[in-house]
């Protein structure tokens, strides 16, 4: 029983770092617009690192018909976009101060960060 | 890329009173969105089949041969194309077709034509899940009934192995067929060190499986009590979410109504007379300054001026003003409405995403996907909502094992599988978006533009309107009633007078004057050394005499004689009319009184807000007599006299001091400072001018209804919010422990994953519904 508990704690543990602690990778943005894939509940990438002061353009591919992935929504810089399915929408990031913008679906399913460094 | 730094600036200058400079940033971030559009002469193109890149250059030559293409710079890897030009987008997308590949404008589809693939992208979505749903519950159904039925779903004996076997690889056929997109979302967000909806049904689901399947194969290493099969759970789990998911997705169309009615009254195609003759074209390739003919019953297709003809026209669908209005040459008609009775050609004057219906449409749709702050401890649960359940579920299996009863495995698998399953981050999500999308149209329909979700709710906390007296309270076109003279002048002079120094203003008041003098026909002169003394009068010289027109106060301070005057002034006054005094060289020469009679319906509106428990209180420079006069035929208790425009603000701020949320209304213009300390600042529309996006809520006709409908409607939509917030919070909070078998050792009850799925799968479909029913709302009938 005692092993049992230990490997509950351990998956816990491993939830904890997996889905908070860890440091994830992000995707940076060059020649100043990146495309960005709605599919298969992700957005792919869903972190984007863009430089400061510089304005950038995400060219959001929706190609997930789940009514989630519709809206786009980046709240600290009041975007909000509708995708269409199967069209590309550009979204264009204006030239911000570095710090991390959240952007997501209306319920917060799909999930990215917005990185100006 | 910004078309619109001015309406950006405006923007800026009359944001609602809490909002902070960030508010501001962002509003110049909306203008900068969905700039890919093809009204500012830059256009771009989705380009399809290019699929090298010499492609690159027969597509910019193609495109640059087109006349009055002056640069057309194609981004490969985007398969985009950004073209600076002044031809319309069709002659565009020929130009690359005739090259070879197919294009299309980005961002820039009809709004209806999106509308209907939306449609069929939902309805296509909407038949798969069903598919997935039958088949899902067609396995399902038979195994949980034989379930009910016998009791029996465990594996003893070899025959049992066998059976369960091979209805546990039909189990791994639904999955596969009918639930891939939740394993794949769940391990695409899993890559991602993220978790979401789809994690929670893959673990549920998966677990279930997993574990049957081990009893099937590892009977041994199972106690014996513990040998059950729970394949019926994850085949009517999958089912019951598909068939949620299907419904949802109805419901949420519903939600849309109301921009599908605003997007439907758009005309497709514009009759524009072109070499003298009249050719039907698309509306997307009109043109500025085309000349459109309009015959009875026909909708106006763009926003422009009359220059020929006279007709009325319809223009309820835009500002809920059910009386046609005249127009004659030289007046604006606005795209959307409809020519009723003659026939008219009007010049284009503002087309494509500039015209006013195109905002509305843009502003109604932005409002819609915005959040109000009620919603914000929602979002940040939901962030943190799925990685906590499944590390509750570990903790409640972990439970079961050393405190549960035998069979100490399967309780500890049912209870994690449940609380996986029965957690609904979406209805969570979904509670504040679907009431702010159905509340916020259903503000449109009734001619009430709210700005976005933080306008909405706090316009729901109203508890003071301040209302500007002219033009808000009043019709604010004021009209000369009474010339009183008091000197050796005769009227005529007078009002000559007069009007030579008011012409160089644009106070209503001054109108008025300028206005009667023209009726009257008597001379205007211009003037010299015009001085405008705000909130007081005006001052100019004409013939080296200095003339001085404005109020007591400004006499006063001038030093200038009124003498029993003063008395008939406030005589006038006391008939709700607006006394000015009139002197050349520092002696009077006249008292000049004008009226601004009140809106027909103001006074029922300013009942209706009353009676509904909110303070009403008249702002106006006027003197306080003919404010009094005003404020009792408006039935008005609180009123200011004699404010300054800069005072306004400071009322608001007093008001707001003594813990009032305050409402401003006024025309946007003069009224900004106050209208941008108020909590919430309402614009009354001159009917379809939108330019006055810049006030949170903006009243599309000039009725004081709106202003009633605008808080009705938001206290409708903040109640449905609450109601689902409670729900959803209720929802996840009863339902996880119940999950978890917290209630287990006082009342035996232990909820099944069935159960489980089926509260899952319609939690989120309540939420729709409730907000739905904010379709019913209905403004008061007035």
């Amino acid at each position: 029983m005692m092993w049992i508990n230990l490997i509950g704690l351990v998956v816990i543990g491993l939830i904890v770092w997996w889905f908070w602690l860890y440091q994830t990778k992000s995707t940076e943005v060059r020649d100043g617009s990146i495309e960005v894939r709605v599919k298969d509940g992700v957005y792919q990438p869903a972190n984007i690192t863009v430089p400061a002061n510089e304005s950038v353009q995400l060219m959001f591919y929706r190609e997930d018909a789940t009514p989630c992935a519709e809206t786009l929504l980046i709240p600290e810089l009041e975007i909000s976009e509708t995708l269409v399915l199967n069209k590309r929408v550009m979204v264009t990031i204006p030239p911000k101060k570095a710090g991390r913008y959240p952007f997501h679906c209306q319920m917060q399913m799909y999930r990215g960060t917005l990185v100006i460094k | 890329m910004n078309s619109k730094p001015d309406s950006a600036k405006a923007h800026g200058c009359c944001s609602g009173g809490d909002k902070t400079s960030t508010a501001n940033e962002a509003v110049d971030t909306k203008t900068q969105t969905r700039q890919v559009s093809s009204d500012a002469g830059e256009i771009q193109l989705n380009i399809q089949g290019a699929s090298c890149a010499s492609c690159v250059t027969k597509i910019e030559t193609a495109l640059k041969q087109v006349a009055g293409v002056t640069s057309a710079e194609m981004n490969f890897a985007q398969r985009t194309v950004l073209i600076n030009s002044n031809a319309s987008p069709s002659e565009l997308v020929r130009a690359v077709e005739e090259a070879g590949y197919n294009a299309t404008l980005a961002n820039a589809d009809s709004d209806e034509a999106a509308i209907e693939e939306k449609e069929q992208a939902d309805w296509a979505y909407y038949k798969k899940l069903m598919r997935h749903m039958v088949i899902a519950l067609s396995l399902g159904v038979p195994l949980m009934i034989y379930g009910l039925v016998t009791g029996e779903m465990s594996v003893n004996t070899t025959t049992e192995r066998i059976v369960w076997l091979i209805i546990g690889l039909m189990t791994l056929g639904v999955m596969v067929f009918s639930g891939r997109h939740f394993y794949v979302g769940a391990w695409n967000s899993f890559k991602n060190h993220s978790a979401n909806m789809d994690t929670l049904i893959a673990l549920g689901t998966g677990t279930a499986w997993l574990y049957s399947m081990t009893v099937v194969f590892f009977p041994g290493y199972v106690p014996e009590m513990a040998r059950h099969v729970y394949f019926e759970a994850t085949a009517m789990i999958i089912g019951l979410i598909n068939l949620g998911l299907a419904l949802e997705i109805k419901a949420r169309g519903k939600t849309s109504e109301a921009i599908k009615r605003l997007i439907g009254l758009q005309a497709k195609t514009a009759r524009v007379i072109r070499d003298g003759d009249d050719i039907d074209i698309p509306i997307e390739d009109v043109l500025l300054n085309d000349l459109i003919r309009v015959r009875p019953g026909e909708r106006i297709s763009v926003d422009g001026v009359v220059v020929e003809g006279q007709t009325s026209i319809d223009e309820s669908m835009l500002t809920g003003e059910p009386m046609p209005i005249e127009k004659r040459k030289d007046d604006e008609v606005v795209a959307g409405t409809i020519n009723k009775s003659g026939s008219i050609v009007f010049r284009a004057e503002r087309v494509g995403k500039d015209t006013a219906l195109a905002q509305i449409i843009n502003m109604v749709k932005r409002a819609q996907n915005s959040k109000p702050p009620i919603g914000r401890l929602a979002d940040v649960i939901s962030a943190y909502f799925v990685p906590v359940v499944m590390i509750i579920a570990v903790m409640s299996a972990l439970a079961w094992l050393n405190f549960g009863p035998a069979p100490e495995v399967a309780f500890a698998i049912v209870s994690a599988t449940t609380v996986l399953i029965i957690a609904c981050p979406c209805a969570l999500g979904l509670a504040t978006p679907m009431s702010v999308m159905v509340g916020v149209g259903k503000a449109a329909e009734a001619g009430v533009l709210i700005r976005n979700g933080e306008a909405l709710q706090s316009a729901s906390k109203i508890t003071t309107m301040v209302l500007d007296k002219t033009g808000t309270i009043t019709e604010g076109a004021p009209k000369v009633t009474d010339v009183v003279i008091a000197s050796a002048h005769n009227q005529d002079d007078v009002l000559s007078l007069a009007a030579s120094l008011e012409s160089g203003s644009e106070h209503p008041l001054a109108m008025a004057i300028v206005e009667s003098a023209k009726e009257q026909g008597v001379p205007i002169h211009s003037v010299t050394d015009f001085e405008s003394i705000a909130g007081k009068g005006v001052a100019a010289t004409l013939n080296s005499q200095r003339l001085l027109f404005g109020n007591e106060k400004l006499m006063k301070e001038k030093s200038i004689e009124l003498h029993h005057y003063v008395d008939k002034a406030q005589r006038l006054a006391a008939e709700a009319k607006t006394p000015m005094y009139f002197a050349i060289d520092s002696k009077l020469v006249a008292v000049i009184a004008v009226a601004d009679p009140i809106k027909s319906d103001s006074i029922d509106a300013i009942n209706r807000l009353q009676h509904n428990g909110i303070r009403v209180v008249m702002l106006t420079g006027d003197n306080r007599m003919t404010a009094k006069a005003v404020a009792r035929k408006a039935g008005i208790v609180d009123y200011v006299a004699e404010v300054m425009p800069e005072d306004k603000a400071n009322k608001v701020l007093e008001l707001q001091r003594e813990g009032e949320i305050v409402g401003m209304t006024g025309d946007g213009i003069n009224d900004a400072p106050a209208l941008a300390h108020a909590n919430v600042g309402f614009a009354i529309g001159t009917g379809t001018d939108v330019a006055i996006e810049s006030a949170d809520i903006t009243l599309m006709r000039g009725s004081l209804h709106g202003l009633a409908d605008a808080i009705a409607v938001s206290k409708a939509t903040l109640r449905n919010i609450k109601q689902n917030l409670f729900g959803a919070f209720i929802y996840n909070v009863a339902g996880i422990p119940f999950a978890a078998g917290v209630f287990y050792p006082f009342l035996g009850l232990l909820l099944s994953p069935v159960i489980a799925g089926a509260a899952m799968a319609f939690s989120s479909l309540t939420v729709v519904t409730n907000a739905n029913r904010l379709r019913l709302f209905k403004a008061k009938e007035h």
